[in-house]
């Protein structure tokens, strides 16, 4: 029962008591291309609906009316008048809606002005996050977190290191997939702040379900800000314990599969963990970040995502104190 | 109310003399070894049709765990590994051992008896074909139950499906149970194409041939045209795993889009060989209770024909997040959506036909309003497929389609169109056709309870799926976590599929209760204008004393009129008329094989061929050996042969 409440805090306690969402839903757009395509829905329902409408009352119709002439065929050139006219109906209606549908597929093809540049990289089952720079020393990697300044487009470059994904944030832009081999391509422009939730669409395997992605929306200088602070290497560890935990962690086999910069880790096949404390959740989306979740899911991560790459690395109860200490520091 | 029994026999006793000489011809050795040797499509068709129920409910009770597994967020039903093999084997069995296989096989069934001839064309391929099809089946699912079931969908992307992520066999098993499936459905398609081209009854142009007969027609030849693609598609696959070749591997110069290219170029059609079949039943069953024909025939021929034609044309819409060049989108675009406009014919032909006729009047009691059950879930489809094609126009925008593509919402709609579009068809058809099948009548009072629960289970189940997927939950997650809104729209849909389940229930006990007590049917219990309803229920082993003869669209209506034979088919020995594709024109006397069990062995050796090159790749050189012996067997010419000569009228 802890798990699934940790679970359920890390999608962030968004939902009111109307039983919707506002962090991943389609339904809440928060940024250009969700409400662009929002518009299309709109459309569609008015005259999707109305035509089923008028189908159903017409089958009602005949079926109340019931005094035809049986086998005698009346009427057939009333009928065929009808079924022309019902056939340019709908032909019209679909003319329209494939024009709406064209001329909003422009508009998130369009190419942005001054984007921000990101390059996401999907791994079974986790996002690799890395924001591009014509300067590489401002070149950042994170991992299952999305941070975007509110009203600039961002242009995210896709790429897979393994199978297919697709990266899904309900609230901003449609879907797109990662594709090994190819390099795939989408644009958000963010027009509110806030908190949002990013999901893996295309089947990718064991745990699909539990690949999920952070997505804050935040204000162009609170950006900025956290962008510098992520550049920064780790923080040295203070306490007695947190400088043991640093020990444990690249002696360890932490240190094969993961990076910590301003230390000797430097595995690259797992997530960057530099500034893993600031992050709010842990194994993609899975778990909320704070002290306990992290030690639970250090001491026994297959309980939490099971078939994940992640192994329980054996060491002293002691010694695992020392890493929380440590990575908890990672701020 | 059925046609006469043709004037042709002077009197009773040369009728039975007549009918005794037919029997001792078209009867089958008794016994077991009988069963497995039959060729009669009767036989075939019903163990066709049965077999196919099994699977649908085997594929529905996992459905029904995954429902309890997403009852609630963070469900502990099954774990991510068993959740993953139940929604594939719940799609590939659901598609590939029910689907298709059910709509032909009723067309096994039904297609001779209303084209008024004797078999199918290639009856012993028609056994063949059920055969390799159980066999494939049963292979699967024994593979499902020995947890080597298939993994990765009943799509099977690529690189997800290749060597590198999905080792071991569950995927191999997958790709050759497809294998087993397009042998078995190629081989039904021919025998139907020829049977509907060559073999209808003398009259029979083609303005006249019923439209459940066209919806075949046109099935049958996307089935041609359609499954060569996945066979070759799973048989990259296949040898890609077993003998290193690269086609998928983007790394050595593959492709992992070209799955999905060859996939959907089959697998978009596949939706529509599910649905025309669907279409032609509920011409007959329409056509039938509004008592006249259906309105606008051949706009209702050309909608079906334009239905397969514009099929192949939109198979990139499962494709639009995959990075394709928008214009090229836009094509595929305006390709989806028009497929609406030959649907909307239909739709409104069916409603103009209800709108003219009678549909409410019960035969033989005049004063009486009432909607028979076979009808009753016609109208069901109304309700239900119109609004998962109004759904389909939706996915077919590519902006809109970016949010809902791979969502529950998408989930909804391909089960409105699905079991709306052709499952509500089918169990339709199963009320009306089932004195043919059997002889017996369902029950009505039964049939109306089990209308009731499916439809409302049904709309429980799929309607909250809409409001799911727009929510932002994708598919294929075998679990999620709470605070998202989701749980309630979950929960509801759980209930709903238990009602649904229920609905289909009470269904199967309605047929086990008419097979051990069911009140016996006439010929034509319905008053229904078609072929198959002039002879008995069920109909002897020769279908048709005498080939009938055809003048109109609707050769029984008006009621009692005597229906004109053609004498001259030999008696002692199967023959059938074969006539001209367009006129029907009486052209020769084709004598069909007698039953066999050679179709039985090459089916047998077919499986081991196959299931051996799960596991090695000489399994195929090997495995051709018995193959070619049972084949060899099978084309043996025969001692007595064949008649083929000219037709001669009487």
């Amino acid at each position: 029962m802890s798990r699934l409440r940790g679970w359920s805090v890390a999608a962030v306690a968004a939902a009111g008591t109307c039983g919707c969402n506002r962090i991943q839903s389609a339904l809440a757009p928060a940024g250009d291309q969700a409400r662009d395509i929002g518009t299309i829905w709109e459309l569609m329902l008015w005259i999707c609906g109305s035509t089923y409408l008028l189908v159903l009352v017409a089958l009602a119709f005949a079926m109340l009316r019931g005094h035809g002439d049986g086998h005698r065929v009346a009427g057939e050139r009333t009928i065929e008048r009808g079924l022309a006219g019902w056939v340019l109906l709908i032909a019209g209606l679909l003319t329209v809606l494939t024009a709406a549908s064209f001329a909003v597929d422009r508009r998130l093809h369009a190419t942005p002005e001054n984007p921000l540049k990101i390059q996401v990289t999907a791994k079974q089952w986790w996002w690799q996050v890395d924001y591009l720079d014509p300067d590489p020393s401002r070149h950042l990697t994170t991992a299952n977190e999305l941070r975007l300044p509110r009203d600039r487009p961002a242009e995210i470059q896709l790429r897979s290191a393994d199978v297919i994904h697709s990266l899904w944030i309900p609230a901003l832009a449609g879907k797109e997939d990662l594709i090994p081999g190819r390099e795939n391509r989408i644009v958000m422009t963010p027009r509110q702040t806030g908190d949002f939730r990013g999901q893996c669409a295309e089947f990718c395997g064991l745990q699909h379900a539990k690949m999920a992605l952070d997505v804050q929306v935040l204000e162009p200088a609170a950006f900025a800000q956290w962008r510098n602070a992520q550049l920064a290497p780790a923080t040295s560890p203070v306490s007695a314990s947190a400088r043991h935990g640093e020990r444990v962690f690249v002696s360890a086999a932490c240190a094969l599969c993961h990076r910590i910069r301003g230390t000797s880790a430097g595995g690259v096949s797992g997530p960057e963990l530099t500034h893993l404390a600031s992050r709010r959740t842990l194994a993609a989306g899975t778990l909320k970040m704070d002290r306990g979740t992290l030690a639970a899911w250090l001491a026994d991560p297959q309980a939490h995502k099971p078939g994940v790459d992640m192994p329980a690395v054996p060491m002293s109860a002691r010694d695992r104190e020392a890493l929380v200490d440590y990575l908890m520091g990672l701020r | 109310m059925s046609a006469p029994a043709a004037p042709v026999f002077p009197d009773d006793e040369a009728r039975d003399q007549a009918r005794k000489e037919l029997a001792a011809t078209w009867g089958e050795r008794p016994g077991f070894i009988g069963w497995l040797a039959t060729v009669d499509h009767k036989r075939i068709g019903r163990r066709y049709i049965v077999t196919a129920m099994v699977f649908f409910a085997l594929a529905g009770a996992l459905a029904l765990v995954m429902r309890l597994q997403l009852m609630f967020p963070g469900g502990h039903v099954l774990g991510p590994d068993r959740y993953n093999q139940f929604f594939s084997m719940h799609g590939s069995a659901m598609m590939f051992l029910f689907a298709v296989p059910v709509m032909e096989a009723v067309a096994v069934f039904v297609i001779p008896l209303m084209l008024g001839t004797r078999n199918l064309a290639f009856p012993r391929l028609n056994a063949f074909s059920y055969w390799v099809y159980l066999f494939g089946g049963i292979m699967i699912f024994v593979a499902f139950a020995m947890d080597v079931g298939p993994e990765g969908g009943w799509f099977g992307y690529v690189p997800l499906t290749g060597p590198e992520f999905s080792p071991g066999k569950r995927t191999d098993f997958w790709a050759q149970m497809i294998t087993f499936t397009e042998v078995a459905g190629l081989s039904v398609s021919v025998a139907l194409v020829a049977t509907i081209l060559a073999m209808r009854a003398p009259g029979m142009t083609l303005r006249r041939i019923p439209l459940y007969a066209w919806s075949m027609l046109v099935t049958s030849l996307m089935v041609i045209f359609a499954m060569p693609a996945v066979m070759l598609a799973s048989t990259f696959l296949i040898s890609d795993r077993l003998v290193g070749t690269q086609f998928y591997n983007p790394a050595e110069g593959g492709d992992a889009l070209l799955w999905q290219h060859l996939f959907w170029f089959f697998g978009h059609p596949e939706v529509y060989i599910i649905f025309l079949p669907a279409l032609g039943m509920i011409s007959s069953i329409v056509e039938t209770f509004a008592r006249r024909p259906i309105v606008a025939y051949p706009a209702m021929v050309l909608a079906l024909v334009a239905t397969g034609f514009l099929s192949f044309g939109l198979w990139v819409h499962h494709m639009f997040a995959a990075g394709l060049p928008p214009a090229g989108n836009g094509f595929y675009t305006a390709a989806s959506m028009m497929i609406a406009i030959p649907s909307g014919v239909q739709v409104f032909c069916w409603i103009a036909t209800l709108w003219t006729g009678t549909p409410r009047r019960v035969p033989g009691e005049p004063g009486r309003q009432r909607i028979a059950v076979p009808l009753l879930f016609v109208l069901g489809f109304f309700a239900l497929f119109v609004l998962g094609g109004m759904t389909g126009v939706m996915v077919a925008s590519v902006p809109l389609d970016l949010q809902v593509h791979d969502t529950y919402f998408v989930v909804a709609h391909f089960h409105y169109v699905l079991i709306g579009g052709a499952v509500f068809p089918l169990i339709g058809a199963f009320f009306f056709w089932f004195p043919k099948f059997t002889g017996r009548q369902l029950s009505e009072r039964l049939g109306r309870w089990s209308f009731w629960l499916m439809f409302a289970g049904f709309n429980l189940t799929f309607f909250p799926m809409h409001r799911l997927g727009l929510m932002g939950m994708p598919r294929r997650v075998y679990t999620y976590p709470s605070g998202l809104g989701w749980e309630l729209p979950n929960l509801v849909s759980t209930v709903g599929s238990w009602i649904l389940a229920a609905g289909v229930l009470l269904f199967v006990l309605n047929v086990v209760r008419t097979l051990l007590v069911g009140k016996p049917a006439g010929d034509n219990p319905w008053g229904a204008p078609t072929l198959e309803w002039a002879t008995s229920s069920p109909p002897p082993p020769w279908n048709f004393d005498e080939a009938p003869v055809v003048k109109s669209a609707t050769p029984l209506w008006p009621p009692g009129r005597l229906l004109p034979v053609m004498t001259g088919l030999a008696r002692h020995k199967r023959e059938a008329l074969v006539t001209s594709s367009t006129d029907a024109v009486p052209a020769v006397r084709w004598a069909l094989p007698d039953p066999g069990i050679w179709p039985l062995w090459s089916a047998l050796a077919i499986t081991v061929l196959f299931v051996w090159s799960i596991f090695q790749a000489k399994g195929v050189a090997w495995g051709a050996i018995p193959v070619a012996i049972a084949l060899t067997g099978w084309f043996w010419p025969k001692r007595s042969q064949p008649s083929l000569g000219g037709a001669k009228e009487k």
